[in-house]
């Protein structure tokens, strides 16, 4: 296992990530495809980290997935508020909003 | 333990961490009626980080591990950071009480929103700058959302999470990539190698991951194609924190991007501009054309406030920092900040103001404004003066430096595009004006004005007119500002 393994992992993983939000249209799912793209880069991080035989990458990879449990906490009340205003969270019937 | 020099350089953003909580805390113990002076309280911080900013002012120190930097122009932003504090806590009294009962969690927020600015102006590392842009938008997210029965406020909040959350993820991948090739997460080192190598593999890695990290500042600048996000967030927000919107998390956005592309990414420098170049073109163009058709006045400035991050761009596209000119292209970009802060500040506290009174946000409900409120209109038509770039105004001394900067460096095209589209906003902003002036209303009722929304206003309209008939201060102060970069001071 080189460090081209990894990054090609990641760039696999981050494709996927990004082709599910782009087509998905149910916040949750898109969320989920959010976090696939986030643990690809932590999985860069952590091959790169390995790599040069520095220990930043694998901080910055702490970090974000701290970060990004934060992320999930103010996406799921923004999601929660919706549904309690619609009873609806497809983002394709979320649309007042036009011009 | 951070020694004695540190805690004293990072006083402000300690000020604004302590003051959140306190706002936080108080907001529990105190009574309904006692809530009111929470609004002062924040002021009062705000103030108070304005002036320790000022204490730090020359220094020119990195600390923690050389990943957070006080210099400057990192100290210029915070200025700007704290004095939006201070004018959109204003302004937002009035709106908050009629709307929401939370309203120390809000001020809270905001607090925190504003230490997250701070801490972007500051930050010299991959690390610190996902860490504090992320701090921003979360805070930014949860305010747009904050009327939480509110259908508009609610779906400006999904859409505005949805696409931060995938900017910031395309930048993060960015950033992970230019770990990878620099081997470091510090600006200094990654400039070092970058010098070192220039091999044609470093060179791809490290333009895609440009790209990548333009995308992600590029979606809090509200750029071309990162901007879809903006007109809906600010029509649906509540107007002061689109007011906030429009102009924090822009400027820090541009603090960032000036930071990263001067002093980690200039060996990349033709490949940058060319890009930006581009960008630049379509976020002007496509900005005001569209804002020729909107109908709502939030939107309309959401356009606005897209096509002004365009012309800004021609400055950092245009930045030159050798030689004594005083068109520096840099000093461009923090003279329009400062100019735009004011002015759209101002345009939004008028627009809240009308809010406040009459619940409308629509153009066609300003017609006959001028007899119901004279005042305003009168500051309207100075704001939108400055928006479109037209003297005696801050925004043309702003658009002055930044096309002055466009020619000497020999973009004629770019800088006749941005005159051109100068012309053509003149017909969107003074839809406004004509019907403010005249068109007869139904309504005829005066509008009154609360004296937080006055002050601000006065404030903002008299900075606008003083940056234009007497610029030397803002001018020095701006070149001061670029100290970071071994500029002629």
């Amino acid at each position: 296992m080189t460090v081209h393994h990894f990054i090609i992992l990641s760039a696999i993983l981050f494709s996927i990530g990004a082709v599910g939000v782009l087509l998905r249209r149910n916040p949750l799912i898109m969320f989920m495809s959010i976090e696939l793209m986030l643990n690809a880069v932590n999985l860069a991080f952590v091959g790169f980290s390995r790599f040069l035989q520095l220990v930043d990458g694998q901080v910055f990879v702490f970090l974000i997935l701290t970060v990004a449990a934060a992320e999930v906490a103010v996406g799921l009340a923004i999601i929660v508020a919706i549904f309690r205003a619609r009873d609806s969270v497809d983002v394709d019937e979320v649309s007042d909003l036009k011009g | 333990m951070p020694d004695a020099t540190t805690l004293y350089l990072i006083l402000p953003e300690i000020t604004l961490a302590v003051f959140g909580m306190v706002i936080l805390a108080v907001d529990l113990i105190w009574r309904e009626r006692s809530r009111a002076a929470l609004a002062w309280l924040t002021v009062l911080g705000f103030v108070i980080a304005l002036a320790t900013a000022l204490l730090g002012w020359g220094w020119n120190m990195a600390l923690f591990a050389q990943m957070y930097v006080v210099d400057t122009f990192a100290i210029f932003f915070k200025l700007l950071a704290a004095i939006a504090g201070i004018l959109v806590t204003l302004v937002s009294l009035d709106y908050l009480r009629d709307r929401t009962p939370y309203r120390g969690e809000f001020l809270a927020l905001f607090t925190f929103a504003v230490l997250a600015m701070m801490m972007m102006a500051s930050s010299a590392s991959l690390l610190m700058i996902y860490l504090s842009i992320e701090f921003l938008s979360y805070m930014s997210y949860l305010l747009t959302g904050f009327l939480r029965e509110d259908k508009k406020s609610n779906e400006a909040a999904i859409k505005y999470f949805l696409y931060g959350a995938i900017t910031s993820a395309l930048m993060l991948y960015g950033l992970s990539l230019l770990y990878g090739i620099s081997g470091s997460l510090n600006f200094a080192d990654i400039t070092a190698t970058f010098a070192a190598r220039n091999d044609v593999p470093t060179r791809i890695v490290a333009l895609v991951s440009t790209a990548l990290v333009i995308a992600g500042l590029g979606f809090k600048i509200s750029l071309v194609p990162f901007h879809q996000w903006a007109p809906d967030t600010y029509e649906g927000a509540p107007t002061p924190v689109t007011a906030f919107l429009s102009v924090g998390p822009k400027a820090v956005g541009f603090a960032v991007l000036l930071r990263v592309l001067l002093t980690a990414l200039p060996a990349f420098k033709n490949e940058w501009i060319a890009l930006l170049t581009v960008i630049s073109v379509l976020t002007m163009t496509l900005g005001n054309l569209v804002a020729l058709r909107q109908k709502n006045v939030k939107r309309l400035l959401a356009y606005s406030s897209i096509a002004q991050a365009g012309y800004i761009l021609i400055g950092l596209v245009s930045v030159n920092l050798n030689g004594a000119s005083p068109f520096s292209g840099l000093n461009g970009v923090l003279i329009y900040l400062f100019a735009y802060l004011f002015t759209n500040l101002g345009a939004f506290t008028c627009v809240i103001a009308i809010e406040n009174a009459t619940g409308a946000v629509e153009i066609d409900d300003y017609k006959g404004l001028v007899k119901r409120a004279p005042f305003i209109a009168a500051l309207f038509v100075i704001f939108f003066l400055s928006l479109a770039g037209i003297p005696p105004t801050a925004g043309f001394i702003g658009k002055f430096f930044v096309f002055g900067a466009a020619l000497r460096e020999g973009f004629l095209v770019l800088a006749a595009i941005g005159v051109i589209n100068s012309v053509i906003s003149v017909f969107y902003y003074f839809s406004v004006v004509r019907a403010a002036f005249f068109e007869a209303g139904k309504d005829t009722a005066p509008i009154r004005l609360a004296p937080p929304i006055t002050f601000s206003l006065v404030v903002s309209a008299a900075l606008v007119l003083v940056m234009a008939v007497y610029p030397e201060p803002f001018f020095n102060l701006a070149a001061w500002s670029m100290g970071m970069f071994g500029v002629a001071k």
